[in-house]
């Protein structure tokens, strides 16, 4: 969520049970000013908190004009001192996934270890192999960082525009979703580049605008009922919550601009979300 | 250029600039509109408003102008009043805030049983958990109007579970003397119904019986009663605050044990179904108390010294793990920093669930032999002398550093509130098993509070059980079995074996006619 609006959103996403506590605020306040001011973001974004057995990490994020591409992650563990994320590239998605299960630790410089025996050969020929691959868990922060940004961030309809240029970025005459409108999950959209763009009849194609439909919908996601939305806050705040990435919760407060997200979890995908429901 | 020229020229331009404005002036067939109209308009509204970059959103203020000429039109519709959820809420949250009738008698003496939620929370707030301070304020009302409607002697707020579609505060309050027999009563009568077996129709005497189900369930392990181990507290819930609260229904054991096999996310409505394999008995309102009970169990602690235990244990029976432990009065207190860095400053003072699903062991093997009537079952009974080893959980008041590690996880996390103003910073404790969990400790006030899905740490995965093997439909025996076939050389040599025998005895016919007969 946006850091400047930190201060009273936090509160709107308290019902998922986690808070900043007011020193953890006041460090913000001052410590992301200055990123921004370093980094020559055009905006920065508190994006959440990922819980450690010894340590959590503080997770900021930074976004330049395109609001899509331009975005750089950094980590804190005192919401004070920042540390840059490194790029994640596909081989250290692919190792990462191989190696990771268990839950952080807390010490980005710890590494996870995974052996792999590979036979080559057959019968009794074969030769066995030990691959052994080795991943810090800085780029798993990375990795999963960026994992929760593909699946699980969300931006109401209209929120942001496709300008000419192709650029992303904020729609400064949004003027937030209806109270009915923000019932329904067809007028969320996944934040991150579009994957699975469904193909609709020409009836369902008339209501969309191309500069805000450029994006996928909540309501395709695959299993059906993978996010939970309510009315909190005395039933004047839209509350998403994702039931894949548990600790993730969105809010959006209708008629108004205001909407944002948040992550405070694990830092691990909920892959019994099937048996579940 | 020439005079005439130049007129003529500008005289040109007049009329195309006419021509234009008479194009422009050309209203819409569809909305009436005219172009010069609206672009006076839309000129008007940017100079009233000024706003910045104007060219940028000069597209939303033309629509915004278009918009704004439809407002006016009368509609022949009346308005229909139609409250939004919001407006009920506030309706049914208002009477919280109703100043009460007689204050004198708040004046009082003595202890209050309701807790102090804004403490709590402000506590709960160093650790970087809670619900917001507004939510807190009406939770802390909602509990006063529980504690006032039921006259309860004891109750905290234990925490919330959240739900797909809505969540449930959870308070948890003390049993009291004479309460629930009714509810007990009418609980016990469902079971027996639902114990009952289905009569068999094999009293008809046909030819084919079909086969009867061989499967006995395994006998039920009683229910703890209400004021005991698992039971120990009764559980009220909400969905709001202001809305009505609801008491759950004590829990059995089967509820715990087929718990702990399955998965599930709750919906937020208590009359849900739980559609999972092994069955759930029960609803959801069952499954949420099987998971408080298990939360509870795992997860309460306190300060070590806080509580000691009651006087009554070691003189009495030593099998029999005791549940009750009183305050203690001399208790100085840890500092923080004592409390984040070792587990064993922290004990459990919740009884342990066992496997069974009781926090007191009973024995399954001796009553289930009073009740079956049929002799065989008996019999193997007696022979079989060994009894089961009786489950024995950590004793009451046992420190956290015992606990299990579970998939390669410390079960606990703690740290302290603060690193820069540590001198009054609080320690908190994390359960890295029921994700959710947490405790702080501050001087001598400590407490627990539970805020998640209700779900415990999986590790890499769940997989659900896999159901039994099917029973066999028929027992094998030669009877039933299929036969090979016998070979062709194998027919002739019995051909042939007969033939010999044939002769042989038609050499005896005359002495035993009766074997002819059968040989036939």
């Amino acid at each position: 969520m946006d850091a400047d609006s930190l201060y009273y959103s936090v509160e709107l996403v308290a019902g998922s049970g986690h808070i900043l506590n007011v020193e953890q605020r006041t460090a913000l306040q001052i410590s992301l000013v200055i990123m921004k001011k370093n980094y020559k973001f055009n905006r920065v974004l508190f994006w959440g908190k990922i819980l450690g057995l010894k340590r959590d990490y503080f997770i900021a994020q930074g976004r330049g004009e395109d609001e899509l591409q331009d975005r750089k992650n950094l980590y804190s563990f005192n919401c004070t001192d920042w540390f840059l994320l490194p790029s994640v590239t596909d081989p250290v998605i692919k190792e990462v996934s191989k190696v990771v299960k268990r839950r952080f630790i807390g010490n980005p410089s710890y590494v996870y270890e995974h052996v792999e025996i590979r036979r080559r050969g057959e019968g009794d020929d074969a030769e066995e192999e030990e691959i052994v691959t080795k991943v810090n868990e800085e780029s798993r922060l990375a990795v999963t960082v960026d994992q929760i940004d593909e699946e699980a961030s969300v931006a109401p309809r209209g929120a942001f525009i496709k300008n000419l240029h192709g650029l992303v970025q904020k729609n400064h005459s949004f003027v937030g979703l209806s109270q009915s409108e923000a019932a329904n999950l067809d007028n969320f959209l996944h934040f991150s580049k579009p994957k699975n763009v469904k193909k609709k009849s020409i009836l369902e194609i008339g209501e969309l605008t191309p500069a805000f439909d450029f994006l996928d919908v909540l309501s395709d996601d695959i299993p059906k009922g993978s996010w939970s939305l309510q009315f909190e806050c005395a039933s004047r705040v839209c509350v998403l919550r994702s039931l894949l990435w548990l600790g993730l919760t969105f809010y959006h407060v209708p008629m108004t601009p205001q909407h944002g997200y948040i992550y405070f979890g694990h830092g691990t995908k909920n892959l019994d979300l099937p048996f579940m429901l | 250029m020439n005079p005439p020229e130049n007129q003529d020229y500008s005289q040109r331009s007049l009329q195309l600039a006419a021509s234009f404005k008479a194009f422009m002036l050309k209203s819409s067939t569809k909305s009436n509109l005219n172009l010069y109209d609206h672009l006076t308009r839309v000129l008007i509204k940017v100079m009233d408003e000024h706003p910045e970059n104007v060219v940028d959103v000069i597209e939303d203020m033309s629509w915004d102008v278009k918009r704004g000429l439809f407002q006016d039109k009368q509609s022949s519709l009346r308005d229909f009043p139609q409250t939004t959820a919001a407006e009920q809420l506030a309706e049914q949250q208002r009477p919280l805030f109703l100043q009460p009738e007689d204050p004198d008698q708040e004046d009082e003496l003595g202890e209050t049983p309701l807790p102090n939620v804004s403490e709590i929370c402000f506590f709960l707030e160093q650790a970087g958990v809670g619900l917001g301070r507004e939510e807190m304020q009406k939770i802390f009302l909602a509990l006063k109007q529980l504690i006032e409607s039921q006259a309860l002697l004891h109750c905290r707020l234990w925490g919330k579970i959240l739900g797909t579609e809505s969540s449930y505060i959870v308070a948890e309050a003390e049993y009291r003397e004479g309460e629930d027999e009714e509810e007990q009563n009418t609980e016990e009568a469902v079971e027996e119904e639902e114990r009952e077996p289905k009569s068999p129709d094999s009293e008809e005497n046909e030819v084919d019986l079909l086969p009867q189900s061989t499967y006995k369930a395994p006998p039920l392990v009683p229910k703890e009663a209400i004021g005991k181990g698992a039971n120990k507290s009764v559980y009220y819930v909400c969905k709001e605050p202001g809305l009505p609260w609801v008491k759950l229904p004590s829990v059995t054991p089967a509820q715990i044990t087929v718990a702990r096999q399955i998965r599930k996310f709750f919906t937020g409505r208590l009359d849900t179904p739980i559609v999972s394999y092994p069955p759930f008995p029960g609803n959801e309102a069952n499954y949420l108390r099987a998971q408080i009970a298990r939360i509870s169990a795992g997860t309460q602690v306190s300060p070590q010294g806080y509580f000691q235990s009651g006087e009554e244990d070691g003189e009495e029976e030593d099998e029999a793990p005791q549940d009750s432990y009183e305050v203690n009065p001399e208790f100085e207190g840890f500092s923080a920093a004592e409390m984040a860095e070792s587990l064993s400053t922290w004990v459990h003072h919740v009884q342990h669930i066992l496997q069974q699903g009781r926090c007191t062991w009973v024995n399954m093997a001796v009553n289930p032999a009073e009740d079956t009537n049929e002799d065989e079952e008996a019999e193997e009974k007696e022979e079989e002398p060994d009894e089961p080893e009786p489950e024995v959980g950590p004793p009451l008041l046992s420190p956290l550093s015992q606990d299990a590690e579970m998939f390669n996880t410390p079960p606990w996390s703690s740290k302290i509130s603060s690193s820069l103003t540590y001198q009054h910073a609080v320690a908190v404790l994390r359960s890295n098993l029921w994700p959710g969990a947490y405790a702080y400790a501050f001087g001598k006030k400590f407490e627990n509070f539970y805020v998640g899905w209700g779900l415990k740490y999986a590790g890499e995965g769940y997989n659900p059980p896999v159901p039994p093997l099917p029973e066999k439909e028929y027992p094998s025996g030669p009877e039933i079995t299929e036969t090979l076939d016998p070979t062709l050389e194998e027919e002739q040599a019995q051909k042939e074996a007969l033939e010999n025998q044939q002769a042989a005895q038609e050499e005896m016919e005359d002495s035993a006619e009766e074997d002819e007969e059968d040989d036939d």
